[in-house]
Formats: structure tokens, sequence, C-alpha cells
């Protein structure tokens, strides 16, 4: 197990590598650069010097001069050291940004998992248990639905009838405008109905392939010898699901969630740039159209590593939760 | 458990029932009629395949959803990006018209009146001054009425003193002497009281001061009054015809004199119209009529919009000469009327609810939606068909390598797929597509770059799969029996191997498919994707980023949102048959 995880995190650091190398190539073939932008924008001021003497002064307080190589290497040897630098349209450290930003994006993930949890497993195992039942169907269709909905259009559409034409809840932001004058809870439960939409749309374009696992899961589990055997000695029903089955299909679904947790810290960049919730992936996104370099940098080698802790989770349970399986 | 039992115990009765129907051999000879009758795989799978209701329900939509796009794109009458326009009737600004409360001034002829004098005299009459000075010049104020002053320059010609009913006359030394006549045209005037005399065909001005008084040349530079005057065809008013006219009006007389010609006055409370010879000759009144545009107004237009103005009317009709008649509204905005008047205007016809022309009405652009679906159809099927392809192409390629040659190609070709996995795809597409939209690249190239960028990022898990399931072919016995008789291995691979991969592969590239349409739709949504003019569904529901559109226009982008949903669907379902089918165990 030590042998294992010592030679997969090794990997990791050289999948990383090549992966921050390439998006840091990509971003610096961005020609729009928001350098360029700047001291456009700095020359334009009465009494500014001339462009091109602005340009270089930025570029080089900014960490640009030289090639690409020189400058990934630059950023590299910084970012080992853990200093990201500063964020070029927050003008804070990216860090510091990032600390802001992350609660946002983790509370809507989270409870938007909860949610997926408690409707997909007890639905999935409700369609297997009556396979080719109306209720199957219609589960199966549901999930499918919800697998085919574009995140863009079911947001739309709820903010269409929840905010548009029912009035119920904002059309943007966390915070309502009475926010500053309400009390702590108040606060709490004025971002808790702003989180509701978000939320909402999360967990009806992702609940349906835990739905669908936990069914095919289901149903192989059902098929197995000793649920028959359960069955065989007379054991009702519901004990047969719910305790010999349902034992036995945790171990894919846990497999399943626990390297899906990594992915809460990501952000939803669509669902959060629709409702505007200033979580890490609207903060990406607002970063990325303006050609922020260090702080989509920290975003992109961020959501690798996390892509990364998923697999290595998802191998460590599986090793944990089946001990038939053995990690090397 | 009675459930399945009794569902078995359907089928049976089913298939004995249809067996009945069919011809039964009575022949006792093991001859081909006799044979238990065995499907092909491919049959198989087909068989198994049609007899999923969702499979087919996904399979319905799929050729419904390629038959609208596809043919109905070529039956439109309408093309991708042709604009429709619709006749409108706007309202445009027309005339201005506002009280007067300034003063005008009107040269005399030959005279000129600089504005700082104008400055100057409205001090004076403020103050009540008679005269007053500006640039080394001494105007003399001659008040006629509370809004019309006539400015003019005196030169003293004589000065008189009075005492006790006798005059003595002394002349300026420069202008000469004083005549009998002009002696006894001053007693005359004083007489009179009047302020002015003639004599000898000159007109002089007394100005007194006390018992002395001045007998001046007058000379008469401006007029200034209040009331504005409007000629027929831009005819300049003279000096005297405006002042005789303002003096006739103010009199509420019915003709004056001016310039030799007489001129009849119908004068109203704040208008007066005048006319020669019967004919409209000039307007005036304490109101402007201006016009907005370069146009400009004809007297009986300008008497129309007073008339109509002053009578308190929300709106006019006016003839024209021509005999066009023009409808006018005239909105009141403090002391300014507006006069209004409804033009036919050709606009975009944007936005148009459905109707018989437009099913599904027009977008904001006024291009028909319907049809735009349909071009948006085939290029999200498009996009999703070239990517898959690209997908599936590399993935084969790499993954097949890597499966069948294992050892260090194996392991390094993994690391790359780990590495491409670990790529973030949002951010990335972001990052490209605002380097395409900086280099301004043609949309339809745009539309191919789209298409090899969606393949090179989601090739990894297709050769994963693919890798995966050569490794475990490989050690399976058929493998080892192709080895044993001595198969070469292009035919090994090609005849054993990639058959077997097969469906898996086709499940995944049919799911797939769909999952490419949404990534294309998002980034057409997001404005990164397909760009106008060619149309994308994605780009189609683009337009609810203006909440305006989204609010009123739902015909808009519904229907682009609900295609994408069912052809997605669509893929699901029939990818989820395939499944399946393919592999009954697998039971979806």
């Amino acid at each position: 197990m030590k042998k294992f995880l010592i030679r997969r995190l090794l990997l990791s650091i050289v999948i990383l590598f090549f992966v921050s190398f390439i998006i840091y190539s990509i971003e610096r073939c961005l020609p729009t650069s928001y350098v360029e932008g700047k001291a456009r924008q700095m020359s334009q001021k009465a009494g500014a010097r001339p462009y091109e003497e602005l340009l270089e002064q930025l570029t080089n307080s900014y960490g640009l001069e030289g090639n690409m190589l020189q400058g990934y290497a630059k950023w590299l040897s910084n970012a080992v050291k853990g200093e990201f630098g500063d964020s070029w349209v927050w003008s804070k450290p990216v860090t510091e940004k990032f600390k802001d930003v992350i609660w946002y994006s983790f509370a809507m993930s989270g409870i938007s998992f909860i949610f997926q949890v408690i409707v997909a497993i007890p639905l999935g195992i409700l369609s297997a248990r009556k396979q080719y039942s109306r209720a199957d169907y219609a589960v199966t269709v549901f999930a499918l639905i919800g697998i085919s909905l574009p995140t863009f259009f079911i947001a739309t559409l709820l903010k269409w009838v929840f905010s548009i034409n029912l009035g119920w809840f904002d059309l943007y932001g966390i915070v309502g405008r009475m926010h500053e004058q309400l009390s702590p809870i108040g606060q709490l439960l004025d971002m808790g109905k702003h989180l509701i939409l978000p939320v909402v749309t999360l967990t009806v374009v992702s609940v349906g392939n835990l739905m669908r696992y936990t069914r095919t899961n289901m149903l192989e589990v059902l098929n197995s010898d000793y649920i028959r055997t359960a069955r065989a000695k007379g054991l009702s029903e519901n004990r047969v699901i719910n305790y010999h089955a349902f034992r036995n299909i945790l171990i894919p679904i846990v497999t399943l969630l626990g390297s899906t947790i990594p992915t809460l810290f990501g952000g939803a960049m669509i669902t959060e740039t629709l409702f505007q919730i200033p979580g890490i992936g609207y903060t990406s996104y607002l970063s990325l159209t303006q050609g922020d370099v260090p702080f989509t940098m920290f975003y992109m080698v961020f959501l690798a590593i996390l892509t990364l802790l998923g697999t290595l989770i998802a191998d460590i349970l599986y090793a944990v939760v089946d001990p038939r399986v053995r990690v090397n | 458990m009675s459930a399945d039992s009794n569902k078995q115990d359907k089928d049976v009765q089913r298939d004995l029932e249809q067996n009945q129907n069919e011809y039964i051999s009575t022949s006792g000879a093991l001859d081909d009629e006799q044979r238990v009758k065995v499907l092909s795989p491919g049959a198989l799978v087909a068989k198994r395949f049609f007899r999923n209701k969702l499979a087919m329900a996904g399979l319905i939509i799929l050729v419904t959803m390629f038959s609208f796009s596809f043919i109905g794109g070529m039956l439109t009458p309408y093309g991708e990006s042709q604009v429709f326009r619709k006749n409108d009737v706007i309202l445009k600004d027309f005339a201005m018209m506002s009280e007067n409360n300034d003063f005008l001034y009107t040269n005399a002829e030959g005279k000129d009146f600089p504005s700082i004098a104008g400055a100057k005299m409205i001090l004076a009459v403020n103050n009540g001054e008679t005269a007053f000075e500006a640039k080394d010049v001494t105007y003399s104020l001659i008040k006629e009425d509370e809004n019309l002053y006539q400015v003019a320059q005196l030169s003293p010609v004589a000065n008189v003193l009075t005492l006790k009913g006798k005059s003595s006359f002394t002349a300026e030394e420069e202008s000469g002497a004083v005549s009998e006549a002009m002696k006894n045209a001053y007693e005359a005037a004083v007489a009179a009281g009047e302020d002015n005399f003639e004599a000898e065909g000159v007109s002089y001005y007394i100005v007194k001061n006390g018992k002395e008084s001045a007998i001046s040349i007058m000379d008469r530079t401006a007029l200034a009054s209040k009331k504005v005057f409007s000629a027929q065809g831009g005819t300049t008013l003279s000096y005297e015809f405006k002042l005789n006219a303002e003096k006739a009006f103010n009199d509420h007389a019915s003709s004056f004199s001016a310039d030799g010609n007489t001129y009849e006055l119908e004068a109203g409370e704040n208008t007066g119209f005048i006319r020669l010879d019967g004919e409209d000759y000039a307007i005036i009144s304490a109101y402007a009529v201006r016009p907005v545009g370069s146009e400009a107004l004809s007297l009986p237009f300008i008497r129309a919009v007073q008339e109509s103005v002053l009578a308190n009317e929300a709106s006019m009709e006016y003839t024209a000469d021509g005999g066009d008649s023009t409808h006018y509204k005239i909105e009141t905005k403090g002391n300014e009327f507006k006069i209004r008047s409804e033009q036919m205007t050709q606009l975009n016809d944007d936005f148009a609810s459905p109707n018989k022309a437009h099913f599904m009405g027009t977008d904001g652009n006024g291009m028909d939606v319907l049809t735009r679906l349909m071009y948006g159809g085939r290029i999200s099927l498009m996009i999703g068909f070239v990517a898959i392809a690209i997908e599936i192409l590399f993935g084969v390629v790499i993954g097949g390598i890597a499966g069948y040659f294992g050892k260090w190609i194996d392991t390094i070709l993994m690391r790359v797929v780990d590495v491409v996995i670990c790529i973030p795809a949002m951010p990335l597409y972001i990052i490209v597509g605002s380097i395409m939209d900086y280099y301004q690249i043609d949309p339809r190239i745009r539309i191919y770059l789209l298409c090899a960028i969606l393949g090179l990022i989601n090739w990894p898990p297709i050769a994963r799969m693919v890798r995966g399931q050569i490794l475990s072919f490989r050690e399976q016995e058929f493998m080892t029996a192709t080895e044993a008789t001595g198969i070469r291995v292009s035919r090994r691979i090609f005849k054993h191997l990639i058959p077997n991969v097969i469906p898996n592969l086709i499940v995944i590239a049919t799911m797939g498919l769909g999952e490419i349409i949404i990534m294309e739709a998002t980034l057409s949504f997001l404005g990164i994707g397909v760009k106008f003019p060619y149309a994308s569904w994605g780009n189609i529901i683009n337009s609810v980023n203006d909440i305006f559109v989204m609010t009123n226009y739902w015909f808009v982008w519904i229907p682009a949102g609900f295609l994408i949903l069912i052809t997605v669907l669509g893929f699901n379902f029939v990818g989820d048959g395939l499944r399946d089918a393919f592999d009954p165990k697998m039971k979806r």
C-alpha cells in the first residue's frame, strides 16, 4: 500500500508537470493579453508615457519577459514554493482570492451532492427491484433526460419559470439587495435562497449518472448466487434487499462517490456563471475571459490535481471496501 | 419472484401462439426443416434492439431529427441567414412649436446690429432706460409696445429751449439750419404730444429733457420684437413690413401698408395671418414653428399647426397641395409642442410572433426561427459526427497500440492519456475560443476547428476502453487459438480482435455523440462556439443573455433547447438499447 501510494504520487507529479506546461503554453498563446490591454488603457490617459514603454514596464512587472520556456520555469519554481503570484484581474494574491471564493462553490456542490445521493440511490434500487416495470422505465427515462439536458438550458428554464414568471428568486447573485441590513441568520438564509436554483440545476443535470450506476450494480447483485441463497432460506424480500443486496452495492457506490469528492471543490463553471454565484467557477470564468494568467494557471492546475486525487481515492477506496482487490 | 414467473409464463405462451401460426413440419427425418433455427449474432443483436421500446423511441427521434435538419433544410423556402423586412409606421418628429419669449432682431436695410448691442438692449429694456451704448455707439430705444422696440441711432440736428411757451431753436454746428417748416412741425408735434414729426420729407425725433429738447434725425438700426414672422417660400420680410404689420396686429387693424403694398390682416389672439391680393403672404405670431428636419415648412402647414395646437388638439390631419393627407400627433412637453408624423419605414421583422409566414416566428435579426433551427441541426449533428470520428480514430489507434504491444509502449501511451485527461476541458475551450475570436477566424473554418478541438480533447476514455478490452481479449482462449493455428498478425488483429471491440465502441460513440452536441451547444451559448451567420442550436439560445428576450420571446429559445434535449435523448436511448442488445447480461 505504502509503495503503491508513493509510486502514484510520483507519477502524479510527472503528469502535473506536463499538464501545467501544456496549459502554460496555451495561455501564453493568448494574443489579447491582459498586459497589452492594460498598457493601451494606461497610455491613453493624460500625461501618460508612450504605449511601448508602458508595455515593456508592465511585461517586466508581471514577469512575462523572456520566452515561454523561461516564463514557465519561473512560474514552476514559484509554484513549487506555493507562490502563485498576484492575480491581475482581482489585484490580490491568487491564493487569497481562492480562499475568498472556494466556499461558495463547495457549499453549492456539496448540497447538490447530498441531494444527488438522496434521490439517486433509492430510485436506482427501486428501478432495479422492479426491472421492466413502469417505475423502472420512468426512472430510466428521467435519468436519461437529466443526462441529456444542457446545463444552460435547464438553468434558463428555471430562471424563466421561478425568477421571471413567479418572481420567487433573484435572477443573479448570491445575496439580495437588502443583504446588509439582515441579521446574521437572515444573511445566511438569504444566501441559501440564492443557492436554491443553482443547486437544483446541478442536481438535475448530474443525478442521472448516479441513478443508472446504482441500478446497474443493483441488478448485478440481485442476480448473484448469495441473493438467491438468501431468498431460498426464506428471508423476507425487504431483508434481502435492504441488508444483503444493499451492503454489496455499497462497494461500487462508495468507490464512485469517493472519487467525486475532490470535484466538489472544482466549482461548476457554467452553473456559477449563469447564476453569477461568486464561486471558483465564475471567478475563473471572468479571469479566463480577461486573460489573467496567474489565476487561470492556478485554477487549471488545481483542477488537474483534483482529477488525479479523484482517481487515486477511487483506487484506494476500491481496495479498502473490497478486500478481494489488491491495490498493486 | 411471482411477478417474474408470471412474466415468463406469458412469454412462453406468446411464443407458443406465434409458433401455432407458423408452418409446422410433419416430416420425421432430420432434414433442414427440423433443424433448430439459429439466428446469426448480428440478427440476434438486431432482434434484441428492435424489441427495446426505449431504443425504438430513440431511433424514431433520431430519424425525425435527421429529416428535420437535412430534408427540412432543403424544403424550407427561406435561407439560413435570410433577413425578413417589414413595413411599419413609426412616429418621427416633424416640427416643433414653442412660444417665443426672446427678442428677435430685424436689421434695417444696410444697417448692422451686433449681438453685443442686443444684449445691452435687453438690459436697457429691463431697467426702463431709453438709451444704451454698445461698442462706442449710442443707441436709442423707441418703445412701440411691451414686445416691440425700434432701435435707432439719433443724430441731433437742433436744440430747443422752451421758455414760457416760446421755443428758441439752436442749430447743431454740423448739420446746418433749422427751417420754418421744421419749426412748425415741431410745434404741432409738441402740441399733439407726439415725439416725432416729419418735415420736408425727413423724419425727426424729439428727445425731451426738462425745458430743453433735442431734435434728432432718427436713423433706424434694428427692430426688436418678440413676435415671429414666417413668410411664404422663404421671402425675407423688410423692416418696414414687420414694423407696420406688428403695429397693425397690436391695434387689431384689418389692413396695413408697407413697401407700397396694402396687406390684409386677419388677426387672432396670438396669431395674425397676412394676405396679399387674397394670397397667403406671411404669419405673425407669438409662437415659433420650426422644422426638425431640413425640409422647410409651408405657410398653410404652419397655420394649421398653430390652429390645432392653440385649440388643444391631440392630433391633426393636414392635406398638402398635392392632396396627400398626413396624420400628425401633437405632444405637449412644457411650453414646447412636438408635431410628430407617422411615417412608413422598412424595418427588420425581428421577434415576430409565430404566424403563417414564420411558423416559429423570427429572431432578433429578423430571421426565420424554424429555418435556423433546421440549419442549426445540420451543424450540431455534423459537428457531433466529425468530432466523434476524430475521437474514435485517436482512441482506437492509441488504445489499440497500447493494448496490443503492451510493455513500455503501453506505459508511455497511458501516461499520455493521463496527461490529456488531466487538462481541464472547459477552461481550455474558453481560452481556445478567445484565441479564435482574436484572429477573427472565418465562421466556416471555425466550425471545423471546433470539431477538431472537441475530438482532440475527448479521445482518452475511448483509448482506455479499447486498451482494456484488447488486454482482456489477448488473454482469452480464442486469441491463444489464433496464435496456435499460426494466423498472421494483421489478420489476428483485424479479423479477430477489432470486431470484438466494435460493439463497445458503437455504444460509447452513440452516447458520446450526445455529449459532444451538448458541449458544442454550451460553447455556442457562451459565444465561443459556432458564430453568426451560421446557426447552431446553442447560439440560437444565446439570445437569452438579453433578459428582455428571455422574458418576452420564449419562442426564440425554448424550441432550440427542446431540440437539443430531444436529440441527445435520442442518442442516449439508442446507445442504451445497443448496449443492452450487444450484451444482454448487462441489462441496461
